[in-house]
């Protein structure tokens, strides 16, 4: 069977995200993302027991690991098992996802581990009922991503990338089977320009995926800035209520504190951090180092000034972290007036905006800068968007089918066997609209193909 | 008065091609069998088309002949024009056609019944089916004989209830103007068989020398004659042609001005028609912009003027008929012989079968052929064969015949059947298998012959000669895939004249071969070891290595199906008892009612995740 991936803990942010992978592959398709700092190969451990080390996407880093191995039967699926924990937060998980999928496992079908765990005779019976329950609501969603939940125009897309699919194929199929009807033939070229086309758009949705993943599942955003700048109070005032400790104390907020909000289209994971300042309270000097991390891993940055006070070191550290990036430069509380250097600060982020966090001036300007940073800088709308890795991992397998159909037909493969990869392809996409792949091209050669004897 | 008549294991209702080969295999398997039809004079009756495979349907003979079914001998034995149809389109679509001497055809058939040990046939009409006191099948007969049997297969066509339609005329006939079978559908009601309505249709037969053959296009037969059964030595002969015509504005215009005569599109038919077998005005209606229709016109057999015109089925009065007919080049001054017509039925809705076709709440009782609301000779034939050899494994105690969708046409035929069930008379088509590149046709014997020889009807002798070919395969693949070809500059201009590159190194020829440009023929120079083998083997061996990634990726898809489908379903599982479905994947599934999980992943509106539930349900009543 094949060896099936998927995250395996809630899909939100938490403290650790694990990436289940469970197959007769599943130890080999670890070791090509894994890497032990001990240079240890998962393959050559035994069975519950775990390495440390990082994950690898090409020569860099993308985030610690702990990886534990089980080996079959001695799981919760009865299969080879490999567990990858890794920091929470859905980039981070998402992303090593995608990274064990291009390592050659594919998506599991929600409830996949538990069908699998019952298959290889697994679970018991007081278990199956509450699994059970869970399964079902997985049913639900799955149901709906297949219907409902598909952005509109992304279900367009793919319906019409399917639909050109499916039309090649009745073509195909007509070409097959009725050589002798006096109906238009298949040709090699046509084929070749449909799914030629088909590819390009698939291509375009690949692409788009993360600055999609935008609109659909957030954008890790860090608020950056010199201790009691008002980052929590923006983040307050983004959020809609209080959720950091707010008060004139510089160094309040001494960990990260989370909060998703929405801006028009757009979802921001807000991390509200501990503010830049050189701290001997080693608890403070934990949160700064969590912020400096999370500054570096957020793909946008709201950096807070005070416009009361004159740039110092440490803004200017902030400023030059900042460089290149997608990031907003705030400058807060213009109630009291502006003593801070706006043009200094523009050399390193041109998108500045002038709030009073305290009481609410500016917010909406600010909202529409990030919506153009986001929205329309870095992707195409009209080309539809990937909600989530599944979605991804299917455009991704079809896409590849795509490849070789190409591939062959330019070498002179014969239509017959071509057919199995533009097959393959609609039955990927049609997964996605949930319909069933055979009895689309049929209904296809029927409503197109004056056919039959 | 009723009266005893005599009693058997199996009787089979009707002697078309499903009855046919339902009596043959339960015979052959060492059953009584029975045989019952309206009359003896249309055994193995070809009512519409004289003609045996095609695309897809040529499969489904070489299946049948694999399987130790009959259907592929008899075409061979009258086939008067044979066609390997996409010859050049690449080795999977290849397709076998041949036309049929019709009455050649039936007389083979029906001397082959009555030569058949174990075998009775009789003309009787059925008119009742009912269950004795001893659980056994009695079936009452027009004039009150009473035959019981342990199984019975109904193998009806289009006879049950039959009603022929032509314009406002209509009325109860068999197809043929052969009387219809009238008593027993109702019968079958009361044994609670959901009956329904499906329509068919044909078109006109007209007189040869009607026919000015001179602006028309030929169609011949093959140079080089193939034959369906893997067992026919003789090679079949053209000893016919076909000839193909065009319809035209006029023929248009008169279907027009009269459609509101015919007895569809004026609303008689209640009966569902089959969209890939339109009549000439349902062609006209729906594809508006075409300009012209294509019509074949094929001999009905070697001693008769009979010619068959593919391509104009219609219901339309006679007159109309006649009147667009000679609009069309070539039969400008026809001669009809027999008129067209619709003919509509009584069918069964095949979901409430199981893969071995017997009737999931009735035991003992299996249906075939268009009773199972499919259509054409050789998707009869292959039910008939699968429904004769379950009735008798299931006398002998044996495990029932379920043959899957990876491994064969028929397979998929009657998963199609008893999974999604049809709207329309099914028919089959290379689209409707997900596996049809390694579903071959040449590799027929190779997938199914073993499985034929378990069940018991292919013969030791075949079965060796069979084991012999595998060998010879095996040994030429690793001949060509050890054997290094030189370059040599004598040899270049094979590769140059066919568009790829000469050697300039050592190749195995197997890499060769794999080459799109190239193959067994074109190599035969530089091929200077290769043995005397028949054209086969060689072609097992190209097709293989041609095809060779794309078989692997299907093979693979194979194997995850196979999963599936040996995680059975209880028989007795109750649905409602399972928390988590779907309500309307929980309906499917009670119709349905799945043998396995892979066939209930395979029901239309019916998720991934309904399959979770259902999988888990069924591990905890497993524990």
């Amino acid at each position: 069977m094949s060896t099936n991936a998927a995250i395996a803990t809630p899909n939100a942010s938490g403290g650790i995200g694990v990436i289940r992978i469970s197959g007769d592959d599943a130890i080999s398709v670890a070791d090509k993302v894994f890497r032990a700092i001990s240079e240890k190969k998962l393959c050559d451990i035994k069975g519950y027991t775990a390495l440390f080390g990082h994950i690898h996407e090409n020569e860099s880093a993308v985030d610690e690991c702990v990886a534990l191995v089980f080996r079959a039967p001695k799981s919760y699926t009865g299969e080879d098992v490999v567990e990858l924990s890794c920091h929470g937060g859905l980039f981070v998980t998402q992303k090593v996802l995608r990274l064990v999928f291009a390592a050659g496992a594919v998506p599991a079908q929600p409830g996949e581990f538990t069908k699998r765990a019952f298959l290889n005779g697994k679970i018991d019976l007081a278990q199956a009922e509450s699994v059970m329950n869970i399964i079902s609501a997985h049913g639900q969603q799955a149901l709906s991503a297949a219907s409902n939940t598909l952005d509109g125009k992304l279900s367009e897309k793919i319906a019409g990338i399917a639909a050109s699919l499916t039309n090649v194929a009745a073509g195909i199929a007509v070409w097959t089977d009725d050589p002798d009807e006096d109906v238009p033939q298949a040709h090699e070229e046509n084929v070749y320009e449909v799914v030629k086309n088909a590819l390009n758009e698939l291509n375009k949705l690949i692409k788009n995926f993360d600055s999609g993943k935008a609109i659909t599942q957030g954008v890790p955003t860090a608020i950056c800035g010199h201790p009691n700048v008002g980052k929590s109070t923006l983040m307050n005032q983004l959020a809609g209520y209080d959720k950091s400790i707010v008060t004139d104390i510089a160094g309040t907020t001494r960990d990260v504190v989370e909060e998703t909000v929405r801006l028009g289209d757009i979802v921001l994971h807000l991390a509200d951090t501990a503010g830049i300042r050189e701290s001997d309270d080693i608890v403070e000097s934990i949160g700064i180092d969590r912020t400096m991390k999370k500054l570096d891993s957020a793909s946008l940055v709201l950096a807070v000034f005070d416009s009361s006070q004159p740039l110092d070191s440490n803004d200017i550290d902030l400023l030059e972290r900042c460089k290149g990036r997608k990031a907003v430069a705030i400058i807060n509380k213009t109630d009291l007036g502006i003593n801070t250097d706006v043009e200094k600060i523009r050399e390193y982020i041109s998108d500045t905006v002038m709030i009073s966090a305290a009481n609410g001036d500016g917010i909406e300007e600010l909202k529409a800068i990030i919506e153009k940073l986001l929205g329309t800088a870095e992707f195409d709308t009209s080309a539809g968007i990937l909600a989530n890795e599944r979605q991804y991992a299917c455009c991704t397998s079809a896409a590849e089918s795509l490849n070789e159909a190409i591939t062959g037909l330019e070498i002179g493969v014969t239509l017959d066997a071509m057919n199995v990869s533009i097959d393959y392809a609609v039955e990927k996409l049609l997964e996605l609209t949930g319909e069933k792949a055979r009895e689309a091209v049929v209904n296809e050669v029927f409503s197109k193909f004056c056919v039959g004897k | 008065m009723e009266f005893y008549a005599g009693q058997y294991d199996i009787a089979v209702i009707g002697a078309g091609h499903a009855g046919i080969e339902a009596s043959l295999a339960g015979a052959r398997l060492g059953c009584r069998t029975v045989l019952f039809t309206i009359t003896l004079d249309f055994v193995g009756n070809l009512p519409c088309n004289p003609s045996i495979g095609g695309t897809s349907k040529g499969h489904l003979v070489r299946e049948i002949d694999a399987l130790g079914g009959e259907m592929g001998k008899a075409a061979d034995a009258n086939s008067i024009q044979i066609r390997m149809l996409n010859r050049g389109k690449g080795p999977a679509v290849h397709s076998l056609r041949a036309q049929i001497d019709r009455r050649g055809y039936t007389s083979y058939m029906k001397h082959c019944v009555e030569r058949q040990e174990n075998l009775d046939l009789k003309q009787a009409e059925i008119v009742e089916l009912r269950k004795n006191d001893n659980d056994e099948w009695e079936l009452v007969t027009k004039l009150d004989a009473v035959y019981t049997a342990k199984q019975v297969i109904i193998a009806t066509g289009t006879f049950l209830d039959g009603k022929i339609y032509v314009g406002d005329k209509c009325y109860s006939s068999g197809p043929d103007g052969v009387f219809p079978s009238i008593g027993l559908a109702d019968s079958l009601k009361k044994l609670g068989l959901p009956l329904r309505r499906f329509k068919t249709g044909t078109p006109s037969r007209v007189n040869r020398r009607s026919v000015d053959f001179s602006g028309l296009e030929l169609q011949e037969g093959d140079a080089k004659c193939t034959p369906f059964s893997f067992e026919s030595e003789k090679m079949p002969e053209n000893k016919a042609v076909c000839y193909i015509s065009y319809t035209n504005d006029d023929t248009k215009q008169i279907i027009l001005d009269n459609i509101h005569r015919s007895p569809l599109y004026g609303g008689k038919i209640e009966g569902i028609g089959p969209r890939y077998c339109p009549s000439i005005e349902d062609k006209i209606m729906r594809f508006a912009e075409k300009e012209r229709h294509q019509l074949f016109i094929e001999p009905c057999g070697l001693d008769t003027e009979e010619m068959y015109l593919q391509g104009m089925s219609s219901s339309l009065p006679e007159d109309v008929q006649l009147k667009f007919l000679k609009t069309i080049k070539g039969l400008e001054n026809v001669e009809v012989m027999r008129t067209a017509y619709a003919i509509e039925y009584d069918c069964v809705d095949p979901v409430f079968m199981k893969p071995t076709l017997e009737f999931k709440d009735i035991p003992n009782l299996y249906g075939a052929g268009q009773f199972n609301g499919s259509s054409g000779y050789e998707e009869a034939a292959a039910q008939g064969l699968v429904a004769g050899i379950n009735a008798a494994l299931k006398l002998k105690n044996r495990e029932p015949l379920i043959l899957d969708r990876a491994g064969s046409y028929i397979g998929t035929l009657i998963d199609d059947l008893v999974t999604k069930g049809c709207n329309e008379p099914y028919r089959m088509m290379t689209s409707r298998s997900e596996y049809r590149l390694f579903l071959r046709q040449d590799n027929a014997d190779i997938r199914l012959t073993e499985t034929g020889y378990k069940v018991g009807l292919i013969s030791e002798d075949r079965y060796n000669r069979f084991l012999r070919k595998l060998e010879l395969i095996a040994e030429e693949r690793s001949r060509v895939e050890s054997t290094v070809i030189p370059p040599n500059k004598e040899f270049d201009h094979i590769f140059t004249e066919n568009g790829t590159v000469p050697l300039s190194t050592g190749v195995r020829l197997s890499e060769l071969i794999k080459r799109p440009q190239l193959n067994y023929e074109k190599l035969t120079p530089v091929d200077t070891t290769r043995p005397d083998l028949t054209d086969d083997i060689f072609e097992q061996v190209e097709t293989e290595l041609k095809y060779e990634g794309y078989i692997k990726r299907q093979m693979s898809q194979i194997a995850d199906m196979r999963r599936l489908e040996v995680r059975l379903i209880p028989e007795d599982i109750d649905y409602d008892d399972v928390t988590g479905l779907r309500l309307e994947a929980s309906e499917k599934l009670k119709k349905v009612r799945p043998v396995n999980i892979g066939q209930a992943s395979r029901i239309s509106g019916v998720s991934p995740a309904d399959i979770s539930v259902l999988l888990i349900y069924l591990g905890k009543k497993g524990n």
